[in-house]
């Protein structure tokens, strides 16, 4: 381990533990409570007490969360909505019982999600639009302004005005598999994972592209700094933080690297105030990262278990993060 | 590359036929055996399978191209999302059956496996198993590329619907698998019935598990009782039939290679000749090195490593195979001669 700091603050044991029993695949939290998404079946609530929510009769394959409610999506074909005190309901079942693949929150409590190829808008007065790609939807995202769908698939991405009937969806063109999809919180850059261990991005004004490539394994966690300024992304044995903080954004530009270990980053989540990235790596150690000077706290040791979920509560004073193992954490800073 | 333990990884078998072959038959017979084991299985079509305590997903079989240059560098895109949602009920089951479509190219699904790293972490390719009509395979082969790829690309050919031709016909059939594929472990079918041990858990793609390249005959597979007397081809005598397109290409030489020279030489041939390459594997002695070293690849993708210390009993012959379309033998021959130290 001669790339790692020999010596680095630790937080690690201030957390509190919880051993799940299953392995945990997403992290949101309602006010003040960390909600762990189960890999099959069960969100569990960590707060003074803990408590289970079944949610899915089979795997969860997709969670999201606006802090006020988790929407996730199951290979029972079901869409289900979780509130902050544990009630859970079914908002849709998909009519041939397929997986629900991914699901997104939008504005005006707007909820989307895909089986398939299809991918499905549910408006606040519950009426229903659809949308059928291609090709198999791989991600969703809402864009911050207007009411509009950005939609991962096969070479490329659509974004689709969901109100507006019978209008072509507007296509950006790149070959290959695109998976995961986000749009920067002011709305002018779409940047897609790749099949292949690489980001793609479009300037929405223009559709010009930016390749961001470098990576050791294939793009599967970003997150938008506060400031939108930076773009952090795990696939690396380090923190990959890409600037958008220009009108060109990456174009031309290298990207920041912290945080290096001889362990890949699996995870990151960005700190909803400061700069700073909660950094998850392939051998269970969780590090934070301050963008400004690289500065690190360690906040799990490294065990060997990949860490699977992480994140910030709306305040950004607690920490949860948990693992493929069932190990779950939440530290209060 | 550090390998994570293998014996952790859940074992995928895929299995491949042209329409009406009888894979669901033999994939219903894997499923309702009293093995105790639990399968979750990616089928194109539910209908015909039900069997309660396996989970059975439906694919949509999207082939997807990398995003670098390569034509025949592809995955299955839907396997992909398939397996990461499977494994989230990890423990619910002891292996995973792909079911393909009867028109379908192997080699996508095989370089899943390879390609995706997510996916190579959790599970791992253990077996190409293609079922072949008896009767009416030989017409396939000459209209169908589909079938033809199928069996080539194969470790374990069932031929199956044995009742429905004569033993001369049966023969023949043989011959031309064989002439496509001499390495295959070929099992004699009605109905798909078969020893399940035959069909999972075969290691076909563990570079442990490549322990000699010798073409495998007929008379070392003691599965097919109901056609005792049929043994016309033995050992050396098979007759081969050459495929005018598809053929195996196998060397051997007892001189030591060096590696500086055929790392580059490989990478180089499978860089050029990949989309023509099926599958290819070796056995390799270098010179001043104790050890075996092991490959296999599909297509452009290699998969090599050191696999243990020559015995002193052994001969050091460096053996490769490739089988695949329209190739050198030749060229690939003079390629590898001079990789010799």
């Amino acid at each position: 381990m001669s790339d790692t700091p020999a010596r680095i603050p630790s937080l690690a044991d201030r957390a509190r533990r919880i051993d799940v029993g299953a392995p945990i695949v997403g992290l949101h939290f309602l006010g003040g409570t960390a909600v762990f998404v189960l890999g099959e079946e069960e969100l569990l609530f960590v707060s003074e007490a803990e408590h289970r929510v079944p949610a899915h009769a089979g795997a969860i394959l997709a969670s999201a969360s606006d802090g006020t409610r988790i929407i996730t999506g199951g290979d029972d074909g079901m869409v289900g909505e979780t509130s902050p005190d544990g009630e859970h309901r079914i908002l849709a079942t998909d009519e041939k019982k397929r997986w629900i693949d991914n699901v997104a929150m939008g504005p005006d409590d707007a909820i989307a999600w895909s089986a398939g190829k299809t991918a499905y808008v549910r408006t606040k007065k519950g009426e229903l639009r659809t949308f059928e790609a291609a090709s198999t939807v791989a991600g969703l995202c809402f864009l911050p302004k207007g009411f509009r769908l950005a939609i991962a698939h096969y070479n490329g991405a659509s974004l689709w005005f969901p109100n507006a009937a019978g209008a072509q969806p507007e296509r950006l063109e790149w070959k290959g598999s695109h998976l995961g999809i986000t749009v920067s919180p002011d709305g002018k850059f779409l940047v897609t994972t790749m099949q292949e261990p690489t980001l793609h991005g479009w300037r929405l004004v223009d559709a010009k592209h930016m390749r961001m490539s470098g990576y050791s394994a294939r793009v599967r966690s970003l997150s938008w700094s506060a400031d939108g300024e930076f773009l952090a992304t795990s696939g690396s044995e380090q923190l990959i933080l890409w600037p958008f903080d220009g009108k060109d954004g990456p174009m031309g530009r290298q990207p920041t690297i912290l945080a290096r270990a001889e362990s890949r980053v699996v995870v990151v989540a960005c700190h909803p105030r400061q700069p700073v990235v909660a950094v998850g790596y392939a051998d269970g150690a969780v590090r934070l990262v301050r963008v400004e000077d690289d500065a690190l706290i360690l906040a799990r040791e490294a065990d060997g278990q990949p860490v699977s979920a992480l994140g910030w509560n709306e305040t950004g004073q607690t920490l949860a993060f948990g693992t493929e193992s069932g190990d779950a954490r939440v530290l209060a800073l | 590359m550090p390998a994570p333990d293998s014996a952790s990884k859940i074992p995928v078998t895929v299995l491949t036929g042209y329409l009406g072959a009888g894979k669901t038959t033999l994939l219903n017979r894997i499923l309702s055996e009293p093995h105790g084991k639990k399968f979750a299985v990616i089928v194109n079509e539910f209908g015909e399978i039900g069997i309660d305590n396996d989970l059975v997903v439906n694919a949509d079989e999207e082939v997807f191209e990398m995003n670098n240059g390569c034509i025949c560098c592809t995955v299955r895109g839907d396997l992909v999302r398939i397996i990461d949602g499977l494994m989230r009920r990890k423990g619910k089951f002891d292996a995973i059956i792909v079911e393909t479509t009867g028109l379908a190219d192997p080699a996508p699904v095989a370089q899943t496996f390879f390609m995706d790293e997510a996916v190579g972490a959790k599970t791992k390719l253990d077996a190409v198993v293609t079922v072949a009509d008896a009767k009416w395979l030989a017409d396939r082969l000459k209209d169908a590329p589909e079938a033809k790829n199928q069996i080539a690309f194969a470790d374990v050919i069932l031929v199956n619907k044995t009742d429905l031709v004569t033993p001369e016909e049966l023969g023949a059939l043989e011959a031309r698998i064989r002439g496509l594929n001499p390495y295959a472990r070929l099992h004699r079918t009605q109905r798909a019935k078969i020893d399940i041990n035959e069909v999972l858990g075969r290691n076909a793609f563990d570079l442990d598990r490549i322990l000699d390249i010798e073409p495998s005959f007929l008379d070392s597979d003691e599965h097919h009782h109901d056609h005792g007397h049929g043994h016309h081809h033995h050992g050396n005598g098979l007759k081969h039939y050459h495929d005018e397109e598809m053929q195996s290409v196998s060397i051997k030489t007892d001189k030591p290679l060096n590696p500086d020279k055929f790392f580059p030489w490989i990478q180089d041939l499978v860089a050029k000749d990949g989309p023509n390459i099926l599958r290819c594997k070796g056995i390799l002695s270098f010179k001043d090195d104790a050890e075996r070293f092991v490959f296999q690849g599909v297509h452009m993708i290699l998969d090599g490593d050191h696999q243990r210390p020559w015995r002193a009993d052994e001969k050091r012959d460096s053996r490769i195979v490739f089988i695949g379309r329209n190739l050198s033998e030749e060229k690939i021959r003079q390629g590898f001669e001079s990789c010799i130290a």
